[in-house]
């Protein structure tokens, strides 16, 4: 997994609370085979103002001009900030997926919903929960400049403001040496590689047919 | 204290205690079809892994089959891609895969025991839900998402929270016409769809044991439709015979050691559960489901409910609803419900005893005519097989009912058999949710005798009296 240390970069305002994972990859694309490519239909319902399916090139969509992901002043933002309950509905990993396909390395938000939460840190995506005035003012620093430069430190924990300001946030000490060093729990299971061999080499002499086939 | 057969299997998985709640688990047995895989084995690519112990794997595709005219190929573009993309990854890692033509495929967690790839004892994994079936085994068996399917590919092992432990004793014997169908659905209509949830479920009890292993499989599978993380069944002796001389089963001089490791797979006299549920069998008549949620299930003597008789007012809304979406008027005898189409199959109940049940109901007689079709899936080409050395075809054919192909089919229609808007199906599969079986489909979940009675009669009928 991409290590992720610190994060330098415009912001992308999504100004909605509860945007469910529906919201940010529809069904009809969950019969990909891929866990990339699915950053073109991000948002899909807001961002296109035609209807979308895996085998349609997105190049031949129409685009919804008010949506703001197609403003051309906030492209290449790799931070997203967004309102309360982000990620909530179905479990689908997909959504994470989407958002670190289409450049997304951190989402701030007031609060997430558990699993996307969750499902973020199996990919390398960092949610960050900030208080609903922190969120705000970011808004309003985008709103005043779309251009302005926004750092996530993960290694000090804070969300830094052109302007000076900066913002702690909590994070799980596990998920944070994950995130920092680039280890996915694939990753850090490998750690204990000598373990599991272990395990298998005494396990073959107490219950060899498991091994048989 | 006594340890539970939770408990062994756990304690005797562990590579290493994460000293958190957690533990390292390791998995003997990890099962792949093609739904969930492919973008677990996309990451392995991405990251330049490769399998941990590749024999520990075993594939098969199900759920996007077709179940007619197999020899043409799948028509669905986007079904071919995922079926042939799971072709493509097996190949790649030199993974055993059993393909659409092979006459051993099947729905996982059907040939998983047909074969002997789920044992006695083992960790049992799939990337879907009702992998709890192959807890029949005294196997612990839980479903995983596909970032878990990449880990267990990639390492052999999952990072594992220990769930609380539940036994569920269901005392006496069950009387005639009644299965372990409509034993696994009056538990989750007494405990309903969250009364599992955090546990891992053990069905013990003197009808449990008068179980087959079909149908202990019935109920282990839809342990997952009361919330729990799996279910278990001790293993005995039907265990044992059942695993016996099957391909993947232990070689004879691996047999009796293997034996006498799976016959101490029980809880211990003192061991304790966190919960406790004691079930009468003879209180369980065979049962329909009359909602969109397993938990909506009544006796087949009894009235769909009435919400006006709920006081609680998130329940009566709940039952609102879900007869807004089935059709259904309050107080109406089950008996008085007409059907559709029947769906005799899926994990639930496609075995050899599910179809010997079917075929015996409907035996001389013939489909109803305001049924539209009613369609029998085995649930792997060697079910299929045997059923049709044994004549069950020709009964089902005879009746108006249709012989199909195995795959998983009209319990989920992925591919190209399912329900349209407002039909209604007696349907022998485990989830009766909004949509499932075809959007505006309406499911009632019963046993395959029940199912097969219904599509005689037309309506639902007690198959006890039929
Ligand atoms: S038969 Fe139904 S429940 Fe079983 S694996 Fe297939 S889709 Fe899932």
């Amino acid at each position: 997994m991409r290590a992720f240390n610190v994060v330098a970069s415009k912001v992308m305002p999504l100004d909605r609370s509860n945007v469910d994972t529906d919201a940010i990859i529809p069904k009809q694309y969950l019969k990909s085979i891929r866990r990339t490519g699915f950053g073109p239909f991000l948002f899909d319902d807001w961002r296109y103002l035609d209807p979308g399916t895996l085998d349609i090139d997105p190049a031949t969509r129409r685009p919804n001009p008010e949506f703001v992901l197609n403003a051309p002043a906030h492209a290449g933002s790799q931070i997203l900030v967004a309102r309360d309950n982000f990620g909530c509905g179905s479990s689908r990993e997909h959504a994470v997926w989407a958002l670190d396909d289409y450049g997304f390395r951190a989402v701030i938000a007031p609060s997430f919903a558990d699993i996307f939460f969750s499902n973020c840190f199996k990919n390398g995506v960092l949610p960050v929960v900030l208080k609903a005035d922190e969120v705000q003012a970011i808004f309003d620093l985008v709103a005043a400049d779309a251009q302005a430069q926004v750092t996530v430190d993960l290694p000090a924990q804070q969300v830094q403001l052109p302007d000076g300001r900066s913002f702690g946030f909590e994070i799980n000490p596990h998920h944070k040496h994950n995130l920092v060093n680039g280890l996915d729990e694939i990753g850090l299971t490998l750690q204990q590689a000598d373990k599991i061999k272990a395990y298998e080499s005494r396990r073959q002499q107490e219950a060899p047919w498991l091994f048989a086939n | 204290m006594g340890k539970t057969l939770y408990d062994k299997i756990w304690d005797a998985h562990v590579v290493s205690d994460g000293g958190d709640g957690s533990a390292l688990i390791y998995i003997d047995r990890h099962l792949v079809h093609e739904v969930t895989s492919p973008q677990a084995f996309e990451g392995l690519r991405l990251n330049g892994r490769k399998p941990w112990r590749v024999s520990a794997n075993l594939a098969v595709p199900d759920h996007n089959v077709p179940t007619l005219n197999r020899v043409q190929g799948i028509a669905d573009p986007i079904s071919r891609a995922q079926v042939e993309a799971l072709d493509a990854n097996c190949k790649e890692f030199g993974i055993t895969k059993f393909d659409l033509m092979d006459r051993r495929q099947g729905i996982v967690h059907v040939i998983g025991p047909e074969q002997g790839a789920t044992l006695p004892g083992m960790t049992v994994v799939c990337g879907d839900s009702h992998t709890s079936t192959h807890g029949a085994f005294g196997a612990l068996a839980f479903g995983i998402g596909t970032s878990e399917v990449e880990h267990a590919l990639a390492t052999q092992t999952l990072v594992l929270k220990k769930s609380k432990s539940m036994l569920i004793r269901v005392n006496g014997h069950v009387g005639p016409g009644v299965t372990a169908k409509d034993i696994t659905l009056a538990i989750i209509g007494r405990i309903g769809t969250a009364g599992g949830t955090g546990h891992v479920i053990e069905y013990a009890g003197e009808a449990i044991r008068d179980l087959s292993m079909e149908g202990r499989m019935t109920l282990c599978n839809m342990a997952i439709e009361a919330g729990a993380r799996a279910g278990l069944v001790a293993v005995d002796d039907k265990t044992i015979d059942y695993v016996k001389g099957r391909p993947f089963a232990p070689r004879p001089e691996q047999w009796d050691a293997a034996v006498s490791n799976w016959k101490t797979l029980h809880s211990d006299a003192d061991a304790e559960f966190d919960r406790v549920v004691e079930l009468d069998a003879a209180d369980i008549a065979p049962q329909v489901s009359w909602g969109t949620s397993p938990e909506m299930v009544v006796p087949v003597s009894a009235q769909v409910p009435d919400p006006a008789r709920e006081s609680d007012p998130v329940r009566r809304g709940a039952i609102e609803k879900a007869l807004a979406y089935m059709g259904l008027q309050a107080n109406m005898p089950i008996e008085t419900i007409g059907i559709d189409k029947v769906f005799i199959g899926s994990c639930t109940n496609s075995r050899i005893e599910d179809l010997r049940a079917a075929a015996a109901v409907v035996k001389g007689r013939r489909k109803a005519d305001s049924v539209k079709l009613a369609m029998v899936v085995p649930g792997s080409g060697l079910v299929k097989a045997q059923a049709e050395a044994e004549g069950l075809d020709r009964v089902f054919l005879d009746a108006g009912f249709e012989w199909r192909e195995p795959g998983c089919s009209m319990c989920l229609a992925m591919n190209a058999d399912r329900l349209e808007p407002g039909e209604r199906c007696a349907s022998t599969s485990n989830r009766n949710f909004e949509g499932r079986q075809g959007q505006g489909g309406r499911t009632h979940l019963v046993s395959p005798a029940m199912a097969a009675a219904a599509g005689i009669a037309g309506h639902f009928v007690d198959v006890r009296s039929f």
